[in-house]
């Protein structure tokens, strides 16, 4: 950032609500289908047919809101008019001057805290494939398809204050925005596959001051890497053109793969929505009880889990990377239910990156550190247990010992491993000497022909120990 | 209401006119307009406006899927459809 | 003509086939509908097919339903599965959509077997069908003129025994209107208590679905079969269905009856009923109601008061602005709800060099005047700039009209107003679009508030032609309604028949 000046950033992220069904119609919420398959009457905005709400995205809605510390409001949905082929009905339904989620904030982790303006719902759009132009592109087009299986799909729209003041910290914004998404089960908020979309407001004003310059929309951001390039970018643009003795235009632009923004052609004619109340649509209020249900209903949200794991001694980088996979709920169980808080966060962090593992049970992990704890199983066993007990996760399979069981990693009886042991000494007896004289490193000679003896299903630590007990015998 | 008006309005419908209708429908739209100047008079801050004429609050349906239309249905009425998709012109002047 | 109660009562105990009576009613359009043009469409062969499926439940034991075997026409704007429904615009010319409307599956599963798609003006935006694009309905009293609209086609319908029974819809008096200009009678229920699903929009707040018949028993029978809560519908009111049929039995006695000052003169012998009446006030007498039309509804309510009701006036001030409101609120409406008429998913397509040409040359050709019009209205009524003004005043007007409507029925448990300012006009007689809409100025205030009202005809007016008196009632009052209209069926004099009747027999008396 150039001396003197400071960035303000606020940002509008959509994300898509993880419903069933879409907003408004039956039709399957789904990708990867054939198009057009997974459509109603209402997602094609067919004549006569009509939208009705579905309850659990506005629940989801509130969730998000409440963990976001808004206020939940009465809402009444808006029809937002403009023409474009992929919106079956040529308008967009959304909540407009009344959103449900209103006024809250976001502690970004290092210590800033966010604004929220609103948190709405609205309506996605079909998709549009654009034929013969180079790259998919629409210049050069000679026509193009749509398919409309995404419309209708339940979109929540979230607006923070500009309370920005850097990429890092917007990434962080984000970052932390995906936590609560993932931890409330609202939206699986991929932003490569466009789950999450993140539009960013960008303006520069004279560092200390507390002015509002014109600002800049910046489309087509679909990675932290791109949100904070620009922000950079359109910081030092605006920073530029000031220092020209110009200003920027407020505007939307493109950000694209060449490192910089574009601005997207001007419409001829200005935006005219003409919003209107839906009238196809009764009012939303959800009353004190509704939204106590949804609150009592909530999981324990990021920042607390971070906080608890901290308490168990959790370093922070590896406290988010639990948080960020959704594994808190279980790691943190599975310490209240006794297993070692050491031993379970390192699985958690070096050998859960799998799918499925936040689905694991709490007693199931537990019963696993255990096992390692009390050397029934090697650290390599219960890497191994923990593969497949992810595999078997969601299927509510996954009991460590009956896995261990499985691929023959049964505990081995201290006397043969007392006799594998003392067999090794006496293979080894120039080596015996110099670990009774304290080098302890050539351990590893007895340890390496104890687990080739047992093709590798010892606990080295009780290989160690033992070395130990026979030396100070 | 002005013919410019008038224009705007038709370019915001999407409805292509020519100048001869667009002088006939200033004057229609006009003649309407002007009869609705007597609210005007009307002073209307301490009424509420109603959208819905019934008082229905908070009215949903379950998250539970119902089977899709046929598409092949749909698509035999497009006016142009191609690899189970609707077809349509070239779209300009947006982003993609 | 026979009546839909006698016909299924008939189908249900075996004695007539569903068969018979449709070849019955198809004859009849076969031999009259080249001349009245009520509809767009005929499905012989489909209703043929269904006449035999209840003919065969009926002789298999199993009861067809409260509709056995009766013929009904729908309006071409309700939706039924592979049958063209064209809104009479080019721009659906041919669109079969891929469902049934709610209402239509209600009328099949009562037994109702669908005889065809009645025209209307395009997209239900008039009051003579002369804005249907696929020509003019005519009225079945008289060819040189209009059966009112927009339903003018199921109207003429029923009138001309097309169809003992008929859906319409009514947006600003769609059902009621037509109704009085043909001499039937058409109910357009409380806003929510019918089913929109399938009902393709014009103004989604203003638009209700409601039935045609040449009585008030058939009438309410065939509201009974579409009324009640339908979850496709978030606007419909889950409220229970009465029992409306047993509501046209109960006498008005101890009924209070108001008649609305704005919308009904004191006609030539002054004030035609008692003293002043509780919550009375003079309102004044809005122009252009025909002295004809304002004598029968003096006489209806003198009718009335001879059969035990209490009748005075009442004034329910805001309806002097239920037209302007209305026709801002509904064009707005319109043009969102038509927006989807690009020539993309289904209709109309004029090809152009991109998306929005197409757009623009697929609404220029698939739209006629009166909705272009309209659209261009509303569009206007919602930009930036001029909300507050226009839409925004016409929805403070509407909050007006239910306070109005509310006070009055703190006095009154029915009122009473012409439904049509005028009897059936002539083809071209009202083409400036300002005396056009004021055939509404007596119905909209209903469908401003939401409110069920009902045309009933009551005697002749100019050239012996029909007159239609409105009675309304508040929210889901339809039982009053209907008992008030029974008794007004009862007292009213004989309406000639249709001239059209006089070829199977019927007296031909009308002019």
């Amino acid at each position: 950032m150039t001396a003197g000046w400071e960035t303000v950033v606020g940002l509008e992220v959509h994300v898509e609500l993880a419903t069933d069904t879409k907003l408004f119609s039956a039709a399957p919420s789904r990708f990867g289908d054939e198009p057009n398959t997974n459509v109603t009457p209402v997602c094609l905005g067919l004549p006569g047919s009509l939208p009705v709400l579905n309850r659990r995205a506005v629940e989801l809605a509130m969730a998000v809101g409440l963990a976001l510390n808004c206020e939940i409001r009465p809402s009444v949905f808006h029809r937002k008019n403009y023409f474009y082929p992929d919106m079956p009905k040529d308008y967009q339904v959304s909540q407009y001057d009344q959103p449900i989620c209103s006024d809250g904030w976001l502690d970004v982790p290092g210590g800033s805290r966010v604004g929220i303006e609103r948190a709405h719902l609205e309506e996605d759009a079909g998709k549009t494939t654009h034929l013969g132009g180079a790259d998919g592109r629409i210049h050069g087009a000679v026509g193009a398809l749509v398919d409309y299986n995404r419309a209708g799909t339940p979109l929540l729209e979230i607006v923070s204050r500009p309370d920005i003041g850097s990429a890092a910290e917007a990434s962080a914004y984000v970052e932390e925005l995906r936590a609560i998404l993932l931890t409330l089960g609202a939206s699986d908020a991929r932003l490569e596959e466009g789950s999450m979309r993140v539009d960013a407001n960008i303006s520069v004003r004279p560092a200390g001051s507390d002015e509002l310059r014109t600002r800049c929309e910046v489309k087509n951001l679909n990675s932290l890497r791109s949100l904070r390039n620009a922000i950079d970018y359109e910081a030092q643009r605006h920073i530029e053109l000031y220092a020209a003795g110009d200003a920027p235009v407020q505007e939307t632009r493109h950000w694209s793969e060449d490192g910089r923004t574009h601005s997207l052609r001007s419409k001829e004619e200005a935006d005219d929505y003409r919003y209107f109340p839906e009238p196809d649509l009764v009012p939303l209020a959800p009353d004190d009880e509704w939204v106590d249900e949804v609150r009592a209903a909530m999981p324990e949200l990021p920042a607390s889990q971070r906080a608890r794991l901290h308490e168990c001694g959790t370093e922070p980088e590896d406290a988010q990377i639990i948080v960020g996979r959704g594994l808190a709920p279980v790691v943190l169980g599975a310490v209240e239910a006794g297993a070692d808080a050491k031993r379970t966060v390192t699985h958690a962090v070096q050998n859960l990156a799998l799918d499925g593992a936040e689905l694991l049970g709490i007693d199931h992990l537990a019963s696993l550190v255990q096992m390692e704890t009390s050397g029934q199983l090697t650290a390599t066993q219960a890497k191994a247990v923990l593969g497949i007990m992810c595999e078997r996760a969601a299927a509510g399979t996954a009991d460590p010992a009956a896995i261990a069981a499985e691929l023959g990693f049964e505990a081995m009886a201290a006397d043969e491993l007392e006799a594998l042991v003392d067999q090794a000494i006496a293979d080894n007896p120039e080596a015996w000497e110099k670990f009774c004289a304290g080098e302890a490193k050539v351990a590893g000679v007895f340890v390496g022909a104890v687990m080739k003896a047992t093709r590798g299903q010892a606990d080295g630590q009780a290989v160690t120990q033992l070395l130990v007990q026979r030396r100070d015998a | 209401m002005s013919t410019d008006q008038v224009a705007h309005v038709a370019r915001l419908a999407r409805i292509e006119l020519t100048s001869d209708e667009i002088e006939h429908y200033t004057g229609h739209l006009g003649r309407v307009l002007e009869h609705a100047r007597q609210l005007e008079d009307l002073d209307l801050d301490d009424v509420p406006p109603l959208a819905h004429p019934y008082p229905l609050r908070n009215v949903f349906r379950d998250d539970v899927e119902s089977s899709p239309v046929d598409r092949d249905e749909v698509l035999s009425q497009a006016p142009a459809a191609s690899g189970g998709q609707f077809e349509v012109p070239p779209v300009l002047g947006a982003e993609a | 003509m026979t009546s839909a109660h006698v016909i299924a009562s008939e189908v249900r105990a075996g004695t007539r086939r569903a068969t018979d009576v449709l070849e019955d009613f198809l004859g009849r359009v076969a031999t009259h509908d080249g001349d009245v043009h009520a509809f767009n469409t005929v499905t012989a062969e489909q209703a043929r097919a269904a006449a035999a499926a209840i003919d065969a439940a009926a002789e298999g034991g199993r009861d067809p339903g409260p509709l056995a075997g009766v013929p009904v026409a729908f309006k071409d704007n309700l939706c039924t599965r592979g049958v063209a429904t064209t809104c009479s615009s080019r721009m659906l010319e041919g669109w079969q959509p891929p469902y049934d409307a709610t209402v239509v599956q209600a009328m099949t599963a009562a037994g109702a077997v669908m005889i065809g798609k009645t025209n209307l003006d395009e997209f239900a935006m008039g009051s003579s069908t002369e804005h249907s694009a696929f020509g003019p309905t005519r009225n079945p009293y008289d060819l040189a003129r209009v059966p009112g609209g927009s339903s003018g086609g199921s109207a003429a319908a029923v009138a001309a025994g097309f169809a003992p029974l008929a859906l319409g819809s009514d947006t600003g008096g769609s059902i009621r209107q037509p109704a009085s200009l043909c001499g039937i009678v058409g109910i357009k229920p409380t806003y929510g208590r019918v089913s929109r699903y399938g009902l393709v929009a014009f103004a989604s707040s203003f638009d209700q679905i409601g039935p045609f018949a040449t009585d008030v028993a058939d009438a309410a029978l065939a509201l009974d079969v579409i009324s009640g809560h339908d979850p496709a519908d978030s606007t419909s009111i889950p409220a229970a269905v009465p029992d409306f049929e047993a509501a046209l039995a109960r006498g008005v006695e101890g009924l209070r009856v108001g008649v609305v000052s704005e919308l009904t003169g004191s006609g030539r012998n002054g004030a035609a009923t008692g003293g002043p009446a509780p919550g009375d006030a003079a309102g004044e007498v809005l122009d252009g109601i025909d002295a004809d039309v304002t004598e029968r509804v003096l006489e209806a309510a003198d009718a009335l008061a001879d059969a035990g009701a209490t009748v005075g006036r009442v004034s329910v001030p805001a309806v002097t602005y239920g037209l302007t409101a209305y026709y801002l609120i509904a064009p707005a409406e319109a043009s969102s709800n038509l927006a989807r008429y690009d020539g993309t998913r289904y209709g109309l397509r004029v090809e152009g060099a991109d998306v929005e040409e197409m757009n623009r040359l697929t609404r220029r050709a698939g739209f006629g005047d009166e909705v272009k019009a309209r659209i261009m209205l509303g569009t206007f009524a919602l930009s930036a700039g001029y909300y507050d003004a226009y839409y925004g005043k016409a929805q403070r007007v509407r909050m007006l009209t239910r306070r109005d409507f509310d006070a009055a029925y703190a006095d009154f448990d029915v009122l009473l107003s012409p439904t049509s300012p005028c009897v059936a006009f002539r083809f071209g007689e009202r083409a400036d679009p300002m005396t056009m809409y004021r055939c509404d100025t007596c119905t909209i205030p209903s469908n401003l508030s939401g409110d069920p009202a009902m045309s009933v005809p009551f005697g002749t007016g100019a050239e012996g032609l029909p007159v239609g008196v409105q009675v309304m009632a508040p929210a889901l009052g339809e039982e009053t309604m209907l008992t008030v209209a029974a008794a007004l069926e009862r007292a009213a004099p004989p309406l000639p028949k249709p001239p059209l009747a006089a070829v199977t027999g019927s007296t031909g008396a009308g002019r």
